[in-house]
């Protein structure tokens, strides 16, 4: 073990609001406030104290990302436990919920346990893997939820992500079944006949562009259905990836009546529009679709005033060949990690829509609330666990995916001038990230650790 | 202009360059040697994706009256079918020499997609992506148009456009790559355009066209068009719920006899309306077998205006640009490319 180390930074501001000094200690918040320095001072006799200026930044709890995609297993070239959570930790995220499809698909508790356990061993981020709601994400029969909840991975979140669970009956069931469990079930609203073959955003763009369209009805068809569902049945369920105006819509409609539903939101609906289309480049190519203009204000509206409860990334690392393709061939899909906290910073915080302490709600305490989790999405408070991260809101540099930690290279942000940087992230008081670069997990892997893929073992840490 | 991918992002002055030089190309045709030296030694590759006869003979005609070499790939039967990606099929055929890819896809976007990659240095010409654009049928529509259009006015051919021109284009809009492209080029030429399909055949968006819609042929008929464009309607249409039965189709959307009738009564026998129709067509559906007819006296006219149209499209690309112009950027990532910026 190494020796118990402890960091001291100074002068940050949590939340945004009144600097102070917070002291990490044994994994907790040790002390914040004036006696972090005295605390520290007491400390350092026989630990090993790390100081941090932090003034200037911005101090908040690690976010935590309802909707990640890892690949592994089945597809480790275009990301693996281990580089989605390095790419987890430095977009400052502590804690990320790994999607069912991979292959084989999280739908045994097997399959979930393995996820699991990879992620224990990474040490970058706590995964959580989601389970799938339906066998093989067929849609035919119910996976094996109460199997996947009791597993050593205690799954909580199911999902059929990337697929719509569309036949009202089994959805009604998934709906009932996981109220044994406290679970909850996250739909992808996407009615797939109103959809087969769909390309992008269905409106003036795909008009011009000769693909077939995406009808925001599809999408809102689904939720509107749901939100009743769940209304009868009195379970909880959560939309993934809102898009669209009308879908906001529904959703304040069914808060309004008290239904237990909540809703995300992913940085590239908040930001990007079907407009960029017109290149036919894929890496503009995501599902659901780029929408218009008038759908991403009314989403950046939402997720202020609350109809829209979390922001999650979606992030979907894909190779190379993936986006080199004819559009229509192309996968679907965007990597977000990494990008995450600047484009919410961007399009929510500077254009004075959300503070820092909203900012905190959507990425770290709400998703952390909805899925029950004890260690995440924490306030900032004495004896709280130390998942926090460190942000340099200042900093601004344009967007660069070779220098991402995730496989993927299919960010839409390219080029593109961010503010805002991840420059410490602390996963259980362990300094996963300093300087704004990846420094030891907590299992002691550092960037240049190789992972033996037959054993999940990590060799060359500098433990 | 360094490539032809689409007539939206054509301009007028390139439209009218291209219909001129078809004009003089066109020439060429009645000469006894109907070649010119113009792309001696440049190569000119075929690329077709997709099954089309008329298309590909037409560009392979027109590249060999410029005296280019031409190579024919075809997509299917091919290394492509293997699965090799369309980035490696191109950039084999570069390094082969070529100096223009004339390329038929299946996939809206492709063209553009081959322009934008940085795969190759070529020329690229669309000859039909997906339901997106066909330029050149469009081009060689409108030369047909234009011949007409200045023999009923007696202005000269040369410079001239289709202003006022009215034209009717019919059918499923919604799949055509030749309705949209016909769309944008007779709007940039100044004719009126209207749009005559069941509802359920045009595109969601439709309204932001610069056009007029009507679902009733009978009165798009009433708006008297100088020219009627029929586009083919596809047998697989009927299973995606369209229209309830071809015989409905036909009654409400299909030139019959009657329509042609009233179409005719208005030149006063002096001129034959302009019907024209990109092929293959449906006869008795979209069609009647006597309208038919009388389109296919235009389709010799409609052949070689092709190839002429071709050889002005290539030799306009190709000739004497060799390197000339620095490459169109390729998708630069700046910011402004993003509608919706950071700072609202």
């Amino acid at each position: 073990m190494r020796a118990a180390q402890a960091t001291l930074i100074t002068s940050a501001s949590p939340y945004g609001e009144e600097p102070a000094d917070v002291l990490i200690a044994e994994g907790r918040l040790a002390a914040v406030g004036p006696e972090a320095r005295e605390r520290a001072e007491h400390l350092s006799a026989d630990a090993d104290l790390r100081h941090i200026d932090g003034t200037g930044h911005i101090l908040l709890p690690g976010m935590v990302d309802l909707h990640t995609h890892l690949r592994e297993p089945g597809r480790e070239d275009a990301e693996t436990v281990e580089t989605g959570t390095r790419a987890a930790a430095r977009g400052g995220f502590t804690a990320v919920h790994a999607m069912a499809n991979s292959s084989p698909v999280a739908d045994t508790a097997g399959v979930v346990e393995q996820v699991h356990r990879l992620g224990v061993e990474s040490g970058w981020a706590e995964v959580y893997p989601v389970g799938a709601v339906t066998a093989g994400l067929a849609g035919e029969q119910l996976a094996e939820l109460g199997a996947m909840a009791e597993s050593a991975a205690a799954v909580r979140m199911f999902s059929d992500d990337g697929m719509c669970v569309h036949n009202p009956v089994l959805m009604r069931r998934a709906l009932e079944y996981v109220k044994a469990f406290d679970g909850f079930i996250a739909q992808h609203a996407q009615e797939p006949l109103l959809t087969a073959d769909a390309q992008m955003n269905e409106g003036e763009v795909s008009a011009m562009l000769g693909l077939p369209g995406w009808p925001a009805v599809a999408e809102e068809a689904i939720i509107a259905r749901d939100v009743l569902l769940a209304d009868h049945v009195g379970s909880r369920l959560h939309i993934c990836h809102v898009s669209t105006r009308g879908s906001v819509e529904i959703i304040r409609w069914a808060k309004s009546r008290g239904i237990d539903v909540t809703a995300e939101v992913t940085p590239h609906h908040l930001i990007l529009t079907d407009e960029l289309v017109r290149s036919y480049d894929p890496v503009y190519k995501v599902n659901p679709p780029l929408r218009t203009e008038a759908d991403v204000h009314a989403l950046r509206e939402a997720l202020a005033e609350g109809v829209i409860d979390v922001v999650g990334t979606d992030h979907a690392p894909h190779p190379a060949q993936a986006k080199q393709c004819e559009w229509s061939q192309a996968s679907m899909g965007m990597t977000g990690l990494e990008t995450a906290l600047s484009v919410v910073q961007s399009t929510m915080v500077e254009t004075g829509l959300i503070d820092w302490r909203r900012f905190a709600e959507v990425t770290s305490t709400t998703p952390a609330r909805i899925y029950r989790h004890e260690a995440q999405g924490r306030p900032i408070a004495v004896g709280e666990p130390a998942n926090v991260i460190l942000v340099d809101p200042s900093a601004s540099a344009p967007v660069r995916p070779e220098s991402h930690q995730s496989k993927g290279r299919n960010s839409p942000f390219r080029g593109m001038e961010l503010p805002g940087s991840v420059r410490a992230t602390f996963s259980a008081g362990q300094p996963v990230v300093l300087d704004g670069a990846l420094a030891v997990s907590r299992t002691g892997r550092t960037a240049e650790t190789m992972v033996d893929r037959t054993t999940g073992e990590g060799t060359g840490g500098t433990v | 202009m360094r490539h032809l991918l689409s007539t939206s992002a054509l301009s007028r002055e390139d439209a009218l360059n291209i219909l001129d030089t078809a004009e003089e190309m066109s020439g060429v045709a009645t000469r006894h040697v109907k070649k010119l030296p113009t792309l001696r030694g440049r190569t000119v590759v075929n690329l077709f994706f997709e099954d089309s006869t008329r298309t590909r003979i037409s560009f392979e005609a027109a590249s060999k009256r410029l005296s280019a070499d031409v190579m024919n790939f075809s997509g299917k039967g091919s290394s492509v079918s293997k699965g090799e990606s369309l980035k490696d099929t191109v950039q084999t055929l570069e390094s082969i020499g070529a100096d223009a890819v004339v390329m038929r896809h299946w996939a809206s976007g492709a063209a553009a997609q081959l322009a934008d990659s940085g795969w190759t240095d070529c020329a690229v010409i669309n000859a039909g992506d997906g339901t997106h654009e066909h330029p050149t049928q469009a081009l060689l529509d409108a030369l047909t148009l234009r011949r007409g259009w200045a023999d009923r006015s007696g202005e000269a051919l040369r410079g001239s456009d289709l202003a006022g021109m009215k034209v009717l284009i019919v059918g499923d809009i919604l799949h055509s790559r030749v309705a949209r492209s016909n769309v944008w080029l007779l709007r940039t030429l100044g004719a009126e355009v209207g749009l005559v399909a069941p509802p359920t055949l045009l595109p969601v968006g439709v309204e932001t066209w610069p056009v007029t819609v009507h679902y009733s042929f009978d009165e798009a008929l009433d708006t008297a068009p100088d020219a009627v464009m029929m586009l083919r309607v596809q047998a697989e249409r009927m299973g995606g719920s369209f229209f309830p039965t071809v015989a409905e189709y036909t009654r409400r959307w299909g030139l019959t006899d009657e329509r042609m009738a009233r179409l005719e009564a208005r030149f006063d026998g002096v001129s034959t309306p302009m019907v024209l129709h990109p092929g293959p067509m449906n006869r008795g559906v979209e069609i009647s077998s006597a309208a038919a007819d009388s389109v296919q006296n235009r389709v010799l006219d409609q052949v070689a205006n092709g190839v002429s149209v071709r050889m002005a499209v290539l030799h306009l690309l190709l000739s004497g640009s060799r390197a000339a112009e620095p490459a169109a950027p390729s998708l630069p990532h700046s910011a402004d490319r993003f509608s919706t910026g950071s700072s609202a």
